[in-house]
């Protein structure tokens, strides 16, 4: 299930329903990103998170869709907000279940690398001197690689 | 049939504009082509596609390498490097 929309999420609502009425789940992985406070050292007042309406939804349900054909996973829920946002806020909520841990560890951290490096999103946050465009950082792109055998042997 | 343009981030606040539709001159079969085309439509454009090496590009909601062929495109976007999550 993936969600993009300007409202928070409860993160207890969200694992009680994808719980409710099964009992083969043995294994929950929530990852939670949250707005941070300081940017390069500089305090951050607000953050905006602009996005492509429309390829964003597609881009996050391709991302699940690979997912769950690499892995044993009997749910999964991705959740990304956009809009403007405070420091302390959630900005995204993955959540993973399986049989066993492994493979809900494991879906989850692939999500996190190809969301951050595929789903339309781009952050602005806002300090002292203004508003700037939060760069991507290569260490996502290296993030990525690690899933290339992976990807490979899926083919 | 003219195709819709798409701009994100800051390539939107430099083309000073979220979308617009235009009618393509024939040359202009690729990503890269049609990056080269808009910079020569104005001071925002080309302040927007200075650094077109940097640009992602995606047709149709899809992401594509600046080589892609835009025959098929109906909508074609412009953006930085995603930085979500």
């Amino acid at each position: 299930m993936i969600r993009v929309q300007q409202e928070d999420f409860d993160i207890s609502a969200e694992i009680a329903k994808l719980r409710s009425g099964r009992t083969d789940i043995g294994a929950i992985v929530t990852f939670t990103g949250t707005v941070r406070d300081t940017a390069k050292g500089e305090p951050i007042s607000e953050m905006t998170l602009e996005h492509y309406p429309g390829m964003t939804e597609s881009e996050l349900e391709r991302i699940e869709q690979d997912a769950h054909a690499r892995w044993p996973l009997q749910d999964s829920v991705i959740i990304h907000r956009h809009g403007p946002m405070k420091p302390g806020d959630n900005i995204v909520l993955v959540v993973t279940a399986s049989a066993h841990r492994q493979a809900a560890f494991e879906a989850a951290e692939f999500l996190m690398d190809y969301l951050k490096t595929n789903a339309p999103f781009w952050k602005k946050e806002v300090g002292p001197d203004g508003g700037a465009w939060v760069d991507a950082r290569d260490s996502d792109d290296d993030a990525l690689k690690r899933w290339d055998n992976a990807s490979k042997a899926a083919e | 049939m003219g195709v819709k343009l798409l701009y994100f981030a800051w390539v939107r606040e430099k083309t000073g504009l979220g979308e617009e539709t235009v009618d393509l001159p024939d040359h202009v079969q690729s990503v890269a082509d049609l990056m080269d085309w808009l910079k020569g439509r104005g001071p925002e454009y080309e302040a927007a596609f200075e650094k077109a090496e940097v640009i992602r590009a995606a047709i149709n909601q899809t992401h594509v390498p600046h080589n892609a062929s835009i025959s098929e495109a109906r909508e074609i976007a412009f953006f930085p490097p995603v930085t979500g999550g």
